[in-house]
């Protein structure tokens, strides 16, 4: 079968990729055009360490075919990043001591700006929902859902 | 110095690692991409025990983008012991398995290739010609007679110095038996525990310009991974590269040198980088696990809580080989008796081998196995004696002075403290005398082996 352009926007810029049928888009993204922040410790959609947006949801991209994203909108962890400084969900998870080893840190911030995109307010029950599908070995849960409350909680106070 | 003047000490300082991770800039093995970048894979044994009999890559050589196969005949010294860099020996495991195969997923052969898939699809071509030989899993099977030997030197157990396990004899414990007034056994088996790190094992190798092999590992022992693939290359030290200090999780299961040295051999071989990561599925079926281990314990106590006498046999489960487990077992047969003076103790502790995937290191190895064995007894003689689980450890732990079964005097007593403190956290009333008990106050006995006073410690 023969390779295929897709053309989709990445973290708000228009992209083209081409790739084989059945490249995920992980692959896509990490090693064709190298957004290498999305991390696979699985490659068989269990771990949720590639955690990308689409469309606002969050997907596994080890397991999703680059083709799906024809027309979609993409974003991964380089798109949250700012030019200087940190967003407020990385920032929320350097200060609470949220990462160890960091392997699985871009899925668990990519899958907690989803949560709070649709939900500003969560509580303790519903972060931890929202991260379940979302290993981290270091046993690192207890700071993660603190982080993500502190910056629910931040978003409270702005809102006021 | 002042206390005012300390700037990190008793201060929560931010991880200097942490930006790096929050914004996924940390570069781990998989996101090492290099310009004309090889992928190697591994053929496995698909049984436990066999003879090899040959091996036949001609289909694999056909598939796009096959570089090279690789037999333990490419290895300059195939034959390895991890520990060696400690004296341990003899050496046992093959990089690449030569007449025998010991466990299920063995390194057979290495397949190196233009991609992943490609190396894959050349792996599932290799015809193996195996003859299946009986397997052993039960460590006291293994050391049966009759069992299937599986070393060659002709014992299923690592040698001590000549001896067929670690062993501790301390006081005498049949006298002390026949003195207590209860015998509390109890049979203890820890299992095998995968580390599971978010991120697989794995290395890249680069051979350079000038003749040197770069490798980019995520190995949690960087200088024992070096010095052991420049042994098994047969190249001098600085020769090799290594490049490390990322570890996407770790917890022991990154201190085995299995991935580097093949891949370096293959750079060296082939003049380009290669990349050699584990699957999830090879982390689960191949890696190394914390060492099962079934223990026997035989206790000595008096009826007012004191134990007299330990005797522990212990079988540890290396696995195929040695990794890290002979030292284990040194260490976990040294922590037997637990944070507790126990004045005759009688330990055999044996590293066994059997047909199961090799066990090595893991948070604590030797020691946890210990612990949890020493703590369940404990609850089990406190019940035995009808005595307070906190109390009977506060009359039984070390005091500084008491000397340990393997000889070594306490300097650094700590427990009593700690199981007073213990207990009014989770609300635990303890009773007079014990409530005044302290690391110091050992009343001391002939038959404690003259421990030295307090103040000599």
């Amino acid at each position: 079968m023969a390779s295929k352009i897709v053309t989709f926007t990445l973290n708000g810029k228009e992209t083209e990729v081409m790739v084989k049928p059945f490249t995920t888009l992980a692959k896509a993204l990490r090693e064709r055009l190298g957004f290498t922040a999305t991390k696979c410790g699985c490659y068989e959609g269990n771990c949720g360490s590639c955690t990308v947006l689409v469309n606002g949801d969050p997907v596994l991209s080890c397991i999703l075919p680059a083709e799906d994203v024809e027309g979609q909108d993409v974003l991964t962890l380089e798109g949250i990043t700012p030019q200087e400084g940190l967003h407020p969900i990385q920032q929320s998870f350097h200060e609470n001591y949220a990462v160890q080893c960091g392997f699985c840190t871009p899925g668990m911030i990519m899958i907690s700006k989803a949560l709070l995109d649709k939900n500003p307010h969560p509580s303790r029950e519903e972060v931890a929902e929202a991260l379940s599908g979302n290993l981290c070995r270091c046993t690192g849960y207890d700071p993660i859902i603190a982080a993500v409350e502190q910056v629910a909680g931040a978003q409270g106070g702005n809102h006021g | 110095m002042a206390e005012q003047d300390l700037k990190v000490v008793g201060q929560s300082v931010l991880r200097r690692d942490g930006m790096s991770h929050v914004t996924g800039k940390t570069q781990y093995i998989d996101d090492i991409l290099l310009p004309a970048m090889t992928h190697l894979k591994m053929v496995r044994s698909p049984l436990h025990h066999a003879r090899i009999r040959s091996i036949d890559f001609s289909e694999a050589e056909k598939v796009p983008g096959f570089v090279r196969a690789f037999t333990y005949k490419d290895v300059p010294k195939n034959i390895y012991t991890i520990l060696c860099l400690i004296g341990v020996g003899p050496d046992e495991e093959p990089v690449l398995a030569e007449q025998e195969v010991l466990f299920k997923g063995e390194q057979i052969a290495a397949i190196v290739a233009e991609t992943e898939e490609a190396a894959n699809e050349a792996v599932a071509r290799v015809r193996l010609d195996l003859e299946e030989l009986p397997p052993v899993f039960d460590v006291e099977e293994a050391l049966k007679p009759g069992a299937p030997i599986i070393k060659p030197w002709g014992k299923n157990h690592f040698e001590y110095e000549g001896h067929h396990c670690r062993r501790i004899r301390f006081g005498d414990v049949e006298k002390a038996f026949a003195e207590a007034d209860y015998i509390v056994e109890g049979c203890y088996e820890p299992k095998p525990i995968e580390h599971a790190p978010l991120e697989t094992t794995g290395c890249v190798a680069k051979p350079e310009a000038d003749g040197r092999i770069t490798v980019y590992t995520n190995t949690q022992a960087l200088y024992f991974s070096m010095d052991n693939t420049a042994l098994i290359l047969q190249v001098p030290f600085n020769k090799l590269h290594f490049v490390g200090g990322t570890v996407g999780g770790g917890f022991g299961g990154k201190v085995d040198v299995i991935v580097e040295p093949i891949a370096a051999l293959a750079a060296m071989k082939i003049g380009r980088p290669v990349k050699y990561l584990y699957t999830r599925s090879e982390e689960f079926n191949v890696s190394s696990t914390r060492v099962a281990y079934r223990i026997y314990f035989k206790d000595g106590v008096t009826k007012d809580g004191r134990i007299i006498a330990r005797k522990v046999i212990s079988y540890a489960d290396a696995g195929a080989y040695n990794r890290h487990t002979p030292y284990a077992v040194t260490k976990h047969a040294a922590n037997i008796t637990g944070p507790y003076m126990i004045p005759n103790v009688y330990v055999d502790a044996y590293c066994v081998y059997t047909n199961r995937v090799p066990t090595s290191a893991m948070r604590g190895f030797g020691v946890t196995s210990a612990s949890f064995a020493t703590e369940v007894q404990m609850d089990k003689i406190a019940r035995t004696v009808g005595m307070d689980p906190f109390e009977i450890r506060l009359l039984n732990g070390y005091r500084n002075g008491d000397m340990r079964p393997y000889q070594k005097v306490v300097g650094d007593a700590t427990l009593v403290e700690v199981v007073q403190a213990a207990a009014e956290m989770v609300g635990h009333p303890v009773r007079e005398p014990y409530k005044s008990m302290h690391s110091w106050d050992r009343d001391y006995s002939p038959e404690r082996h003259q421990p030295l006073q307090a103040e000599e410690v």
